[in-house]
């Protein structure tokens, strides 16, 4: 579908005028030669391929990988824009946390009413081996992605909390080091706030949430499921940029009361556990028994406190989109304040009349599985075909549970570079922030995801999304 | 570091050196089928494919006909052979894939673009006019992954573990060519001097690249016997047995430096060691040169398998 005319554009007002985000972009960009830009723009698809920056895309041939592509235009975003919403990004997490927390424990908010007990009882993403656990250092999601979609000047708004194991901050850095490469006097000329420390900020953050038997050095490794997982390029990456160990399951056991890695010098503990894996496969002996990616018995040494898992089992239940719908709530019951950031509005199939509201209205809706990601299994209902709506609406009736519904947003564009020049294409931004009982950092920017295809809503990379560089400026 | 990152930093390095070696047995073949009649670089070709161990899997695939276009497809790309060099640059990439953070940003991207260039260039049967470029690529790359290598990693137990590997497969490499070529280097007095026997020698030394480091220490002359001794105790050339021995030496010495203790991988390492050391080329002929090889093979081997075990690479 094409939203032309009708959605915000970040760059340019609808008198054509620039607007003060990219003021000193635009001048930079109108000295430029656009045959030149036209080659960067094919040494930066070279760069990526050497660098091995891919991703697998599942079901896919052979497991094939691929590249996100990248568009050099940045995204930006300015100083005051970035102060509202760090804010707002701050006030979610902190909720989300501190509902990890309630929900895992004295269940209040179920008490008080604000959130129905079947969403939680019935809810897959609840982890019943969590029940009374306190993680070290009390922080249930570490590391957080909030996705934002923006629809006006000042309307930005919450799409989706990845509390899980949000993934693409690889991205975001490598995007970064790709434009300075390129560009490097654009960095001169404008002053844009560095994203480079984030592995650092990582590696300071998870070593403040580490087990009292650490010691003055905690030991920090990531567990990846392996080179043929779609973001092991990521897992690397970011134990590399850390300096800690990347290991897989096979390399973990548990010994002495700790989960400790074989090492060529024999096994050695580890204090804290950044995984990229599912809960599911996390421990074979509580969760799915033929998992052979995670370590049997973790679970114990967990609940003895003795390792931190980054982010912690059971984390699901917050941004499982059955829960989304109620976020304004949560945010206000746990912190007292109005949400600074407000969600989109959803309909949740489970309620008889919203059912009834969502199936008369297919067409203009975006239908989405509670607990679906990557851009699978949805309905995006301006685009189907009638054909497409119909069988929709049959496993809709069968299990509405399953489904939330939300109005096609018309999604704000930025410019990409092609052929042509410039031209209007729909984004979103994940920023990354990062829990600790320090506190709560966001990195300034985050990715920037952009649908390549012209009126295209859909910015998975699963779905042929493409990234840019983004920029917070400096006051 | 990992036990698992070892042993992907140890073969990684292990199928780079087979990779290249491979080439290298290809150019000297190639070499001497130009300069000789159908039937007599049936037998070369015949013998290339014996030296890397893939005789039944290439008559399998393609009958008892050693044509030379079959030969070096086979070698280089051919799915049935998982041996291939395609397969072994494959699998160099998977390991550091594994170990990504084990390698330096250039030393990853040395392999990676090897594998993305060879791969390329091996999509489609090579044909012999497109042989010659092929394998200089092909040295190109490694070179390249060497010198990523040697100028960018940290001289660490990581790198002790890679050049481990680089010695041992090369050590098994030379040791091979000679297994299969021993019987060129036997004093006979029929063909003493011929010029076959001349091309022959020759081959020998082109196919480890030592024809001209030969030459230059020999002023020219060849004799069999030299051949021997340049091949397998001359401590001065990169590919002698000697060499890699001395390597593993070393290698091993920093590994039990930075441990603080030896393994048994060390003894083993030390009994072939001294054997090499007491060994001249007059009594290794006199006990037998074939036989002589055969032993370095297999200790060479316990020595790698000392290592995986005393190492944990596998659980």
């Amino acid at each position: 579908m094409t939203q032309a005319g009708s959605s915000f554009d970040e760059m340019f007002a609808q008198d054509g005028t620039v607007r003060p985000a990219y003021a000193g972009y635009r001048e930079w960009y109108e000295a430029q030669d656009q045959a030149l830009l036209r080659r960067k723009g094919a040494e930066a698809e070279g760069f990526f391929r050497s660098t091995g920056i891919t991703f697998n895309v599942y079901g896919d041939d052979a497991g094939e990988e691929r590249l996100i592509p990248f568009d050099m235009v940045p995204r930006i975003v300015t100083a005051r824009e970035w102060r509202r919403l760090s804010r707002g990004i701050e006030q979610r997490v902190r909720a989300l946390n501190a509902f990890l927390h309630d929900i895992y424990h004295r269940q209040e908010i179920i008490r008080a009413g604000r959130v129905p007990q079947r969403l939680i009882a019935d809810n897959d993403a609840f982890l019943p081996q969590m029940i009374g656990l306190v993680p070290p250092g009390g922080i249930y999601t570490h590391i957080v992605g909030i996705d934002l979609v923006r629809t006006g000047p000042d309307d930005f708004m919450v799409l989706e909390d990845n509390a899980r194991t949000p993934s693409g901050v690889s991205y975001m850095l490598e995007n970064r080091e790709t434009m300075m490469a390129m560009f490097p006097e654009l960095f001169s000329k404008l002053s844009v706030r560095p994203v480079q420390d984030y592995p650092r900020r990582l590696a300071k953050s998870l070593a403040a949430c580490a087990p009292d038997c650490a010691g003055s050095r905690p030991v920090v490794a990531v567990l990846t499921p392996g080179i043929y997982n779609s973001a092991y390029f990521e897992h690397a990456f970011l134990a590399d940029q850390m300096g800690a160990e990347l290991v897989e399951g096979s390399d973990l056991r548990v010994i002495g009361g700790r989960v400790a890695m074989r090492t060529t010098r024999g096994y050695q503990p580890i204090d804290v556990l950044y995984r990229r894996v599912d809960d599911e496969y996390l421990d074979p002996l509580s969760f799915n028994p033929a998992s052979a990616l995670g370590v049997p018995g973790i679970m114990d040494v967990y609940r003895a406190g003795r390792i931190t898992i980054a982010n912690a089992p059971g984390t699901g239940i917050a941004d499982d989109k059955a829960i989304y719908s109620f976020m304004p709530e949560i945010v206000e019951f746990y912190t007292g304040e109005k949400p600074l950031l407000s969600n989109v509005p959803t309909w949740r199939c489970s309620e008889p009349d919203s059912l009834a509201y969502v199936l008369d209205n297919l067409a203009e809706l975006v239908v989405k599985e509670v607990h679906g990601s990557g851009g699978y299994g949805m309905l995006i209902g301006p685009t189907s075909s009638k054909k497409e709506i119909a069988a929709f609406a049959q496993k809709l009736r069968a299990k509405p549970d399953n489904y939330i519904a939300q109005p096609t947003l018309a999604l704000s564009t930025v410019p990409i570079f092609t052929r042509a020049g410039l031209a209007p294409r729909h984004v979103d931004l994940r920023p990354f922030v990062l829990v600790s009982p320090k506190g709560i950092e966001i990195t300034p920017g985050g990715l920037t995801r952009v649908a390549l295809k012209k009126g295209s809503l859909v910015v998975n990379s699963s779905q042929g999304g493409g990234t840019k560089d983004s920029w917070v400026l400096e006051d | 570091m990992l036990g698992r990152t070892a042993n992907g930093v140890f073969w990684m390095a292990r199928y780079l050196e087979r990779a290249e070696n491979t080439s290298r047995l290809l150019e000297a073949g190639f070499r001497m089928a130009l300069t000789r009649d159908a039937e007599a670089s049936q037998d070369e070709w015949r013998s290339l494919i014996a030296t890397v161990g893939l005789s039944d899997a290439f008559e399998a695939a393609n009958g008892l006909e050693y044509g030379g276009d079959k030969v070096w497809n086979f070698l280089l790309r051919d799915k049935a052979n998982p041996g291939s060099l395609l397969a072994m640059i494959e699998a160099a990439r998977t390991n550091a894939r594994a170990v990504r953070t084990a390698l330096t940003r250039e030393v990853w991207e040395a392999v990676n673009e090897s594998w993305m260039h060879l791969r390329e260039a091996l999509a489609r049967p090579v044909r012999e006019a497109a042989l010659g470029p092929v394998l200089a690529m092909i040295r190109r790359q490694m070179t390249m992954v060497r010198g990523a290598m040697d100028g960018t990693m940290l001289r660490n137990e990581i790198h002790n573990f890679s050049r481990i590997g680089t010695f041992i497969e090369r050590g098994d490499n030379t040791a091979r060519i000679l297994d299969v070529k021993y019987y060129v280097l036997l004093p006979s007095l029929a063909w003493v001097g011929s010029s076959l026997d001349n091309v022959q020698w020759e081959s020998v030394l082109r196919s480890v690249s030592g024809e001209r480091a030969y030459r230059w220490l020999n002023a020219g002359a060849m004799d069999p016997r030299g051949i021997a001794e340049f091949l397998v105790l001359d401590q001065r050339f990169p590919r002698s047995l000697a060499f890699c021995i001395e390597k593993l030496r070393s290698n091993l010495r920093g590994l039990a430096h930075e441990y603080g203790h030896e393994t048994s991988a060390h003894e083993l390492l030390r009994a072939l060691g001294t054997q090499f050391h007491e060994a001249g080329i007059d009594q290794i002929f006199e006990s037998g040169l074939h036989e002589f090889i055969h032993e370095f093979i297999a200790a060479n081997q316990q020595v790698a398998l000392a290592i995986e075990t005393d190492y944990r690479f596998v659980a």
